[in-house]
């Protein structure tokens, strides 16, 4: 055994490791993606990214039913595409042990909701358990796994952006040898029609009486009797907070938040004179325990709305202030920006430039909603641009439809995007989507997708051919463009606008941070030319400034796409000549 | 030691700061200490602000540091000192790597860079340093050493032999950046 450092999610893959683990699946998501790519390192475990997360929990399912411990690993709002499979693997159990992780996000610190996954192993009827850190993240996940098999079911593994990207020292140990199971047919287990779905639903209220019997002595869920004057009930990060903030009061952990244990929560409110449960977003263990007729104070006083943090706690139980010093106002922002190079900036300056309204989706691309481009009208969830875009042409009329585009990523619109296009040629509108290909899963770190040709162990794997399968789906006008190319562009856009019938571009140029070998060879503004009109700031590129009342090209930033020397109506800006290159080569 | 010691990097997304905090991380561990980490990856990585909190002591509860507590802030960027100076101790450090760089509101021209960053912070952080760690980076020989740089400035104010810091980057950093990394702690050790 040693101690290392781990981030929660690199503890989950360890834990899933130690345990034998074999099979690993996920579709990206901020902030549960290090768990799959830790998990692909190790050799014995065969780890996939999937198209989308459905897909992911139905490979988990496969692989537990076949026999091999499995991990599915998706963000909260990944959780509710693959809430399909989720609600029935309840019913249909498993053989090998199945844990699903849920990493939540309060704060919404890279989401765009902050949903509480909690509730889904009530209404899925699921066991629920949940680290505080990376030490528990890595215990829990052997235990979920035990359980999983113990109780045939699987087991949710509920994180948040704070346990999974939080470091802390946990053990390590070795890997456990546990054999691969036998597989069996199992019609009446694995069949949901309704004749064996029914005796299987009370199959699974038998055992969540099982697993709330289980809660009551499990050492998953911890009393540390102190003052009992006030007596708080908590989980996950929030834990670390109580601990941090009111050392002295007694605590009930719950490591457990589904089912709860009803007597050791009943024995210990009944020991402390105030009691509050403190729960980051809704109040889930806190309605459930009112309901048992047991008073407690907590949605009263916190918000259902971000974090909990220490401050939050002791000035809301204690009545301290709280420590001044939050972040500076009154001083320039720095929200995040494209990259200089990125290609999308191309495809958004000509979007902007016609003044299309843009229904757009998950990614970097996103950031097209920012000033100054300020180009995205809206943005709902994965894959949801196409669906939005037929929608407001049906609600609008063709006419319309000339000046809307969807926007998404390959990676996105292989995971929900595709259907959306189908619907666009089968109920016919004139949708014209954008499909910027990148060669990566960008937004999350770059991770391989099935447009890339590598899997998630990074071997090669055959190339989604997007072209084809875009065709495949009835549109009849496709092209393909570089989206740094400003005059091919938007001349493919205008045409595409104008074509009656859907229409589809790809956009294609890899990602600028893949390419880690070439050289950059910066631009640079001629400042006798340059008659500061800035046309070239409207870009959004954060190599370019404002200086001296001319355009300037920082050369540090500076990964020479181009693009600003091409909207640049004067020419004033062009390639470093080769002298400025060895000078600059010299200087370093 | 008690007391939990609070560290507080900050800068912008792609400056380095994630690498800045393995190796305080490695460090503080060696020396036999409780710690932890908390960081925030995604969206805010492109080019946004970034913050890092690095805690240590006998046993660390919570990854959070409380406003107002920090002991050592170090900004990798000017601005980002100063937007996060509210988060020192009453007694707290500040290590300042002097360079500017202009967020997107004022590249676009809708706020401007403020010009008193530096006598702003002198006047309200307890103790400040100051240093071009850029520039010094550059002349160690990379100018994507800055972060060592910072680190070495650091090392001065922290009660753990310098040895151990060295140890650290060893075990850190690329091989092949190595002695620029070494040459660039060095620097940071005498400004």
């Amino acid at each position: 055994m040693t101690k290392k450092l781990l981030t929660g999610n690199e503890a989950v893959a360890r834990g899933f490791w130690e345990a034998g683990g074999r099979v690993a699946v996920a579709y990206p998501g901020t902030p549960s993606t290090e768990i799959t790519e830790n998990a692909a390192k190790y050799e014995e475990i065969h780890a996939e990214w999937t198209p989308n997360e459905k897909v992911a929990l139905e490979v988990g399912l496969g692989a537990a039913i076949g026999g091999a411990r499995s991990l599915v690993s998706m963000k909260h709002v990944g959780l509710n595409v693959a809430a399909d499979p989720l609600f029935t693997a309840a019913y249909t159990g498993i053989n090998a042990g199945l844990v699903v992780v849920s990493a939540d996000d309060p704060g919404m610190h890279s989401s765009q909701n902050e949903q509480d996954n909690r509730h889904y192993g009530r209404s899925a009827k699921l066991p629920v358990l949940e680290p505080s850190d990376s030490a528990e993240a890595l215990a829990y996940t052997k235990i979920a796994l035990q359980m999983s098999e113990n109780f045939d079911t699987p087991v949710i593994l509920r994180l948040t952006t704070r346990v999974s990207h939080s470091q802390s020292l946990a053990e390590t140990g070795d890997r456990e040898d546990v054999a691969l199971r036998e597989y069996k047919n199992d019609m009446a287990k694995y069949v949901m029609i309704p004749a064996n779905a029914r005796r299987r639903h009370e199959v699974v209220e038998q055992h969540l009486e099982d697993l709330a019997e289980y809660a009551e002595t499990s050492r998953l869920n911890t009393v540390e009797l102190k003052d009992t004057n006030i007596g708080i009930i908590c989980s996950g990060a929030v834990y670390q907070y109580v601990k941090e903030a009111m050392p002295d009061v007694s605590v009930l952990k719950l490591g457990m938040v589904y089912p709860l244990p009803r007597k050791v929560i009943t024995n210990f409110a009944s020991r402390m004179k105030k009691l509050y449960v403190i729960e980051e977003l809704d109040p889930f263990i806190e309605d459930i325990i009112k309901s048992w007729g047991i008073e407690v104070s907590g949605s009263d006083i916190f918000s259902p709305l971000g974090e909990i943090f220490p401050d939050d706690i002791t000035s809301k139980i204690m009545g301290s202030e709280v420590t001044s010093g939050a972040e500076r106002t009154g001083i320039p922002g720095r929200p995040p920006v494209m990259c200089a190079g990125c290609p999308h900036r191309g495809a958004f300056y000509a979007m902007k430039k016609l003044g299309l309204v843009v229904s757009g989706d998950i990614g970097c691309y996103t950031l097209g909603c920012l000033p100054p481009l300020s180009s995205m009208h809206s943005c709902i969830c994965m894959g949801a641009s196409i669906g939005v875009a037929h929608g407001l042409e049906k609600a609008q009329g063709r006419k319309f439809a000339k000046k809307t585009v969807a926007v998404l990523g390959e990676s996105t619109f292989i995971h929900s995007g595709i259907t959306g296009l189908i619907n666009v040629v089968y109920n016919q509108s004139a949708v014209t989507t954008i499909i910027l290909d990148n060669s990566t899963t960008a937004m999350t770190g770059h991770q391989h997708n099935p447009a890339t040709g590598y899997n998630a162990k990074g071997a090669q794997s055959p190339v989604l051919d997007l072209e084809a399968m875009v065709k495949a789906c009835g549109v009849e006008k496709v092209t393909v463009v570089d989206p740094l190319d400003v005059e091919a562009f938007a001349k493919v856009l205008r045409e595409s606008l104008d074509f009656d019938g859907p229409a589809v571009i790809i956009s294609r140029r890899p990602c600028v941070l893949l390419d880690k070998k070439s050289v950059p060879i910066p631009f640079n503004v001629d400042n006798e030319t340059c008659i500061g009109c800035f046309i070239c700031l409207k870009t959004g590129c954060p190599a370019l400034e404002k200086k001296d009342n001319k355009a300037f090209v920082n050369p540090n930033q500076c990964v020479g796409c181009g693009l600003c020397s091409q909207v640049c109506p004067i020419d004033a800006i062009s390639s470093k000549t080769q002298a400025n290159l060895e000078e600059k080569g010299g200087a370093k | 030691m008690s007391k939990t010691s609070n560290i507080l990097i900050v800068g912008v997304g792609g400056q380095g700061t994630i690498l800045a905090s393995r190796i305080i991380a490695k460090v503080v561990i060696d020396a036999g200490f409780d710690v932890k980490v908390s960081e925030i990856h995604g969206m805010s990585q492109r080019g946004g602000s970034v913050v890092t909190q690095v805690r240590f002591g006998e046993k660390v509860a919570s990854p959070i540091i409380r406003p107002g507590t920090v002991d050592i802030i170090i900004a990798f960027e000017k601005l980002e000192a100063l937007r996060w100076l509210g988060w020192l101790a009453p007694d707290g450090v500040v290590i300042v790597n002097t360079q500017e760089i202009f967020p997107m509101p004022v590249i676009t021209g809708v706020a401007e860079y403020p010009s008193d960053v530096v006598e702003t912070i002198t006047k309200e952080a307890p103790k400040a340093y100051f240093l071009d760690a850029l520039g010094l980076a550059m002349g160690a020989g990379n100018a994507k050493s800055a972060n060592v740089v910072l680190l070495g400035k650091l090392s001065t104010l922290l009660s753990i032999p310098q040895e151990a810091w060295i140890e650290a980057i060893k075990t850190t950093v690329n091989a092949r950046f190595l002695e620029v990394n070494l040459a660039a702690f060095a620097a940071g050790v005498a400004s």
